[in-house]
C-alpha cells in the first residue's frame, strides 16, 4: 500500500501518512444519499421531470414558487418512496409522517425554503446488507424521507458569467428521497459497496434509474476516524460532492488520511463541511459562514400529514419485486449456484432476468451461469454493450449449453459456435446446419479416420505400447484436427484405447 | 343610474335590474366603475381598477342573458377584490413596494369561481402590506379612510374591501382574514364580514401570510349577500391540499329568520373588562337575541388569555418563511446597488418591506431559531390545541358563541401606529376563532353615540356557517344594526 500524500492543507504543506500509522486507525463513515425518483411529474405539481428541456420551460406557478401557489403531493412519488423504504427494510412511520420547511436563501431555491421532512420522516430503522471481502455486513438505515429538489445555478458558460449567475428552475420540484445510513461503514471499500448495493436496490424496485451523471444519485459522507479499540467516535466532517463511485472512494481515502495526519501531528479535527474537488482529489473546508445554517425547520402548513393506510401499504408491498438478497439466496437454493456466482448474476435486475430465462430453458443451470458470467459478459464488455443489448437471446444460450451437455457438440466447438452466435444473433442449430459443424458420433466413420492416423504414425504407436500413456493425447489431437473439432471426444478416447489395446 | 341607486345595490337588486332589462350588465359595470373611480379619492379603498376585465365580464353576462342562459348567482354584481388575492393579468401588489409591478399569470380559485358565477371585478382593494396590520395604515400606497368617519381607520388588514362595500363602490368584496382581518374592518365600517371555516374556501392564489391561519372570505352590506358570495367561493379545490371535502349547503335557504331555541354562549373572558360603549351595544344586541327566542347562557373559554401570544408566535413564524421568496431574484423588485448576493438580498428586502413586515419577519425568524423553537413555536402549537379544545368543549353546551368583534370602535388614523403592542391587542377577540379554525363573522350591532359602528362576532362549530348565518340574518332582520 503506497503512502498517502496529502497536499494543499495549507496550500504548500505535503504530509505523508505511512500505512502502519493508517492501520492503527479505523474510519467511521455514514452516508447521506439523495435519490431522484423516476416519477413522470414533479413532487408537488404536474410539470414533467424530463431531463434536458430548454432552461425554465418545465415550470409552473407551484414549482416557480410564485405568490399564492400551493403544493399538492404526487401520489406516485409517495409510492416510490415507500417501495424504496420497504426495500431497505424500514418501518413506515405511523400514524403519519409530516413535511417540514427547511428555510434558507439561495437563488435556485425560489420559495426560500425546501419542502422536506424533519422530525417525522416517512420511514425509519432499516438496514442494507453489503458483501465485502467475502463477508456479509448489515448497515443500518436511520431514515428515508421525501423532499423536493432545488433548481440549478449556472455560474459558467455565459458571456457575462464573470458578473452574473444564471438560474434554471426546470429541476425545481423534482422528487427526491434522502436515505441516511447509520455510521456503520468502516472503510472506503464498505462505503463503495454500500452505495453500489443501494443503487442496485433502487433500480430493482424501479424507483430510480440512479444515473449518476444526471444527478439521480448524489452522495454526501460523514467521516471521522478513531484509534482502533477506542469506543468513542471522533469529531466528524461532512464531505460533499461525492457524485461518482470513483469520487466517493477517492474522497474518503483522502479525508481519512487527512484526519489521521492531523491527529498524528497533535492537532484536532474541526467539525465542518468539506467539499471534494475531483480535479485535485482533495477535500477542502468550506468557509464557516457558508455552512453555519440554522434551517429553522417547522411543519409545512400547506400539506396535510402523510398517512399511509394499511391497505395502501399492503398494495405497495404486494407490488414489490423480489429483492437482490432474496434472489441471491434463491439462486443458490434453486440452481445450486455458488454464493459468489449468485452475487454476480444479481448485479442488475436485467442480468438476473437474463440468467433466469436461460436457466429455465436449459437442463444445466450451473453451466448456464458459467456461460453468462464468463463468455457472455466478457463479449458484451468488449463491445461496450449492456445485457439488455445482448445479440444472443437467453433461449439461444440455453440451447447451446444443452447441445454441449448432451454431447452433441464438444465444448471447444461450443466456444466457436458461441462467437458466431454473438456475431450474427443466429441460433446454435442454424449455425451448425449452415456450416456443417455437427459432431461426429458415428463410430464407423471415426474408426476409419483413426485407422488412417495410426497407420501414418507408427513411432507414436510404438511409444504408447512401450508404456507412454501420455501419447494418447497426441492421437486425440490428431483426430480432432482431422475432423475440424467435430469428433465426439468421449467416443474418440474409447475407440483409440480399443485399437491400441 | 343615480349615485344613491348604485350605493344601495344588493345582489338581489342587480338581479332584478338585469332581468327587468332596466339596465344591462355592461351599463351597470360602466356606471359602477365611474362611480367608484369618482368616490375612491375619499377613502383610497381601491389601489387600482381593472375596467377591461370588468367590462369583459359584464359583456359575458349580457351575452348569456341574451342567449337565455343562466348567468349565475352573481350575474353583473360589482365586486372588489383585496389586493392579496391573485388576478391574472391584473396587478396584485399586496400593498407592498416589493410587488408594486407584479402581474400574476394565474387567478386565485376564489376569483375564478366568482367570475364563473357572473361577478364583475371592478378593481383591487387596499390593505395592510401582505395583510399584516389592524388599521390599513401599513399599506405602502397610503392608508384607507373609514367611509363612516374619514379621520378614522377602516380597520385592517382588509380595510379597502370593507371601506369599498361600506362606501357603496362595490356591492360585495373579497377579503382575507388571518387573525381578524375581515371581521374587524367589517365591524369598524358597519358591514357584514365572514371568516369561513379553515379549509372551506380554497387558499390557492391567496398570497400567503400565515398559511395555517389564512382565509378568504366575503364582505357585504347584508347577511344574505355575504351568504351568497360565500356559497359561490366555498368548496373543495384540488389545488389546495388543506381545502375540505365537506359538502357546501345552500346557505341562503338556511336564512329562515327563526332562531327560537338556539343556544347562545357568552364567554365570560370576553366580557370581563368590557366597560366601553362597545360593551353596552353588545349587551343590547344580546337582549335582542333573547327576544328572538335564543337561550343565552354564560360559558368559559379558559385559555383565551394566551391567545395573543400564541397567535403572534405562529403567524410570525409562518410569515417569516412565506415572505422569504420576495428576495429580488425573480419577480420582486431588485435593489440596484448590490455588489454581492447577500447584499442583493439585504438591500432588496430592506428597501422593499415596510416596518411591520420587517418586525414580523424578525419575530418569526427568532421564534423558529435553534434553541428557541421548543420554547416558542412548539409551545404555541400546544396552546393552540388548548384554545381549539376550549371551543370544542363550549360547543357541547351551546350552538353558537357571541362576543364583541373588537374592544373599541374605529380609532383615529395614527392613534396606535406608534404602539405595535396596542395595535396587536385590538385583535384580542378575533384571533381565538382563527386559531381554532372555526367559522366566525361580524354583523353590525348598533352605533356609538359618535355614530361609529359596532360589530357583534358570532362563532360556530367547524363547517356550521349555516347556523352562524341563520343567527346573523335573524339579528339583522330584527334591527340589529340599530340597537
Ligand atoms: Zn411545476
Amino acid at each position: 500500500m503506497p503512502a498517502h500524500t496529502i497536499e494543499g492543507m495549507a496550500s504548500t504543506a505535503s504530509i505523508q501518512v505511512s500505512p502502519d500509522v493508517l492501520a492503527r486507525y479505523e474510519a467511521v463513515i455514514g452516508l447521506e444519499v439523495h435519490v431522484q425518483l423516476a416519477t413522470r411529474t414533479k413532487i408537488f405539481c404536474a410539470c414533467p421531470t424530463s431531463f434536458g428541456a430548454p432552461p425554465n420551460t418545465n415550470v409552473c406557478p407551484v414549482c416557480l414558487g410564485l405568490p399564492g401557489a400551493l403544493p399538492v403531493l404526487n401520489r406516485a412519488a409517495v409510492e416510490m418512496a415507500v417501495k424504496a423504504a420497504l426495500a431497505l427494510n424500514c418501518t413506515i412511520r405511523q400514524p403519519y409522517s409530516q413535511f417540514a420547511r427547511k428555510n434558507y436563501f439561495y437563488p435556485d431555491l425560489p420559495k426560500g425554503y425546501q419542502i422536506s421532512q424533519y422530525d417525522k420522516p416517512l420511514a425509519e430503522n432499516g438496514w442494507l446488507e453489503i458483501f465485502v471481502d467475502g463477508r456479509r455486513k448489515r448497515i443500518g438505515i436511520t431514515r428515508v424521507h421525501l423532499e423536493d429538489d432545488a433548481g440549478k445555478s449556472l455560474h459558467e458558460g455565459f458571456g457575462d458569467s464573470d458578473r452574473y449567475t444564471y438560474v434554471d428552475l426546470n429541476r425545481c420540484g423534482t422528487p427526491l428521497i434522502e436515505i441516511v445510513s447509520e455510521p456503520d461503514l468502516r472503510s472506503p471499500e464498505e462505503a463503495y459497496a454500500y452505495l453500489n448495493e443501494l443503487k442496485l436496490l433502487m433500480q430493482y424496485v424501479e424507483v430510480s434509474s440512479c444515473d449518476m451523471e444526471k444527478g439521480h444519485l448524489r452522495c454526501d459522507a460523514n467521516v471521522s476516524v478513531r484509534q482502533r479499540g477506542v469506543e468513542r467516535f471522533g469529531t466528524k466532517t461532512e464531505v460533499k460532492n461525492l457524485n461518482s463511485f470513483r469520487f466517493l472512494k477517492q474522497a474518503l481515502e483522502y479525508e481519512i488520511a487527512r484526519q489521521v495526519a492531523v491527529l498524528e501531528s497533535g492537532g484536532t479535527i474541526t467539525q465542518e463541511t468539506r467539499l471534494y474537488n475531483p480535479d485535485t482529489g482533495e477535500t477542502v473546508g468550506m468557509r464557516t459562514k457558508e455552512h453555519a445554517h440554522d434551517y429553522r425547520y417547522f411543519p409545512e402548513p400547506d400539506l396535510l400529514p402523510l398517512k399511509i393506510s394499511q391497505a395502501w401499504l399492503d398494495r405497495i408491498r404486494a407490488s414489490m419485486p423480489e429483492l437482490p438478497a432474496q434472489k441471491r439466496a434463491r439462486f443458490v437454493r434453486q440452481y445450486g449456484l455458488r454464493e459468489y456466482d449468485a452475487q454476480v448474476l444479481t448485479l442488475s435486475r436485467a442480468l438476473s432476468d437474463y440468467f433466469e430465462r436461460a436457466a429455465a430453458a436449459s437442463r444445466d443451470p450451473r453451466a448456464v451461469a458459467n456461460w453468462v458470467m464468463g463468455d457472455l459478459l466478457g463479449a458484451l464488455k468488449a463491445e461496450g454493450k449492456e445485457i439488455t443489448e445482448s445479440p444472443i437471446r437467453p433461449e439461444q444460450l440455453a440451447e447451446l449449453v444443452d447441445l454441449i451437455a448432451t454431447g452433441e457438440i464438444s465444448g471447444k466447438l461450443g466456444k466457436e459456435i458461441f462467437a458466431k452466435m454473438f456475431a450474427t444473433g443466429d441460433s446454435p442449430r442454424t449455425i451448425i446446419e449452415r456450416e456443417g459443424l455437427r459432431q461426429i458420433s458415428d463410430a464407423d466413420a471415426l474408426s476409419r479416420i483413426i485407422d488412417e492416423i495410426l497407420a501414418a504414425n507408427p513411432k507414436q504407436v510404438e511409444l504408447y505400447k512401450g508404456g507412454k500413456a501420455g501419447v494418447l493425447g497426441f492421437f486425440v489431437g490428431q483426430v480432432m484436427k482431422a475432423t475440424r473439432g467435430q469428433a465426439n471426444p468421449q467416443l474418440v478416447n474409447q475407440l483409440l484405447k480399443e485399437k491400441l489395446g | 343610474m343615480t349615485a344613491t341607486e348604485i350605493r344601495e345595490l344588493t345582489i338581489e337588486r342587480v338581479r332584478q335590474g338585469l332581468l327587468s332589462r332596466r339596465f344591462s350588465a355592461l351599463e351597470l359595470a360602466q356606471a359602477a366603475l365611474e362611480f367608484a373611480q369618482k368616490e375612491n379619492p375619499k377613502t383610497n379603498a381601491y389601489l387600482h381598477f381593472c375596467p377591461e376585465r370588468a367590462l369583459e365580464a359584464a359583456r359575458r353576462v349580457d351575452a348569456q342573458l341574451a342567449a337565455g342562459e343562466d348567468p349565475g348567482p352573481l350575474a353583473g354584481v360589482p365586486v372588489a377584490v383585496k389586493d392579496v388575492i391573485l388576478t391574472r393579468g391584473v396587478r396584485t401588489t399586496c400593498a407592498s413596494r416589493l410587488l408594486e409591478n407584479y402581474v400574476p399569470p394565474y387567478d386565485a380559485t376564489a376569483v375564478v369561481r366568482l367570475e364563473q358565477a357572473g361577478g364583475v371585478i371592478l378593481g383591487k382593494t387596499n390593505c395592510d402590506e401582505f395583510a399584516m396590520g389592524s388599521s390599513n395604515e401599513n399599506s405602502a400606497f397610503g392608508p384607507v379612510r373609514n367611509p363612516v368617519a374619514p379621520d378614522r381607520v377602516p380597520g385592517g388588514s382588509s380595510g379597502g374591501s370593507a371601506a369599498a362595500v361600506a362606501q357603496g363602490t362595490a356591492v360585495v368584496a373579497l377579503g382575507s382574514d388571518t387573525g381578524g382581518s375581515i371581521r374587524q374592518p367589517a365591524s369598524f365600517c358597519g358591514v357584514v364580514g365572514i371568516t369561513p371555516t379553515y379549509g372551506r374556501v380554497s387558499r390557492y392564489g391567496l398570497v400567503a401570510f400565515a398559511s395555517s391561519l389564512d382565509h378568504i372570505g366575503p364582505f357585504a352590506r347584508n347577511v344574505r349577500d355575504a351568504a351568497l358570495l360565500l356559497q359561490v367561493i366555498a368548496g373543495r379545490d384540488p389545488m389546495d391540499s388543506t381545502s375540505a371535502f365537506a359538502p357546501v349547503p345552500d346557505y341562503v335557504a338556511e336564512l329562515s329568520g327563526d332562531v327560537r331555541g338556539v343556544k347562545v354562549g357568552l364567554p365570560r373572558e370576553y366580557f370581563r373588562d368590557l366597560t366601553s360603549e362597545t360593551g353596552e351595544k353588545i349587551a343590547q344586541g344580546v337582549e335582542l337575541l333573547k327576544r328572538l327566542g335564543c337561550e343565552v347562557r354564560e360559558i368559559s373559554l379558559p385559555h383565551t388569555e394566551y391567545a395573543i401570544a400564541c397567535y403572534y408566535i405562529i403567524c410570525t413564524a409562518e410569515a417569516s418563511s412565506n415572505l422569504a421568496r420576495y428576495d429580488g431574484v425573480r419577480y420582486t423588485r431588485r435593489s440596484p446597488h448590490s455588489e454581492t448576493l447577500s447584499d442583493m438580498y439585504r438591500n432588496s428586502r430592506g428597501e422593499g418591506f415596510g416596518a411591520e413586515c420587517k418586525r414580523r419577519i424578525m419575530l418569526g425568524t427568532y421564534v423558529l431559531s435553534a434553541g428557541y423553537y421548543e420554547a416558542y413555536y412548539l409551545k404555541a402549537q400546544k396552546v393552540r390545541t388548548l384554545i381549539a379544545r376550549d371551543f370544542t368543549e363550549a360547543f357541547r353546551e351551546v350552538d353558537l358563541i357571541v362576543t364583541p368583534v373588537s374592544p373599541f370602535p374605529a380609532f383615529r388614523l395614527g392613534e396606535k401606529i406608534a404602539d405595535p403592542l396596542a395595535m396587536y391587542l385590538s385583535d384580542i377577540y378575533t384571533i381565538t376563532g382563527s386559531l381554532a379554525g372555526i367559522p366566525c363573522m361580524s354583523v353590525p350591532c348598533g352605533r356609538t353615540r359618535e355614530g361609529l359602528p359596532v360589530g357583534m362576532q358570532i362563532l360556530a362549530r367547524h363547517f356550521d356557517e349555516a347556523g352562524m348565518l341563520r343567527l346573523a340574518y335573524a339579528f339583522e332582520q330584527a334591527g340589529g344594526a340599530e340597537v
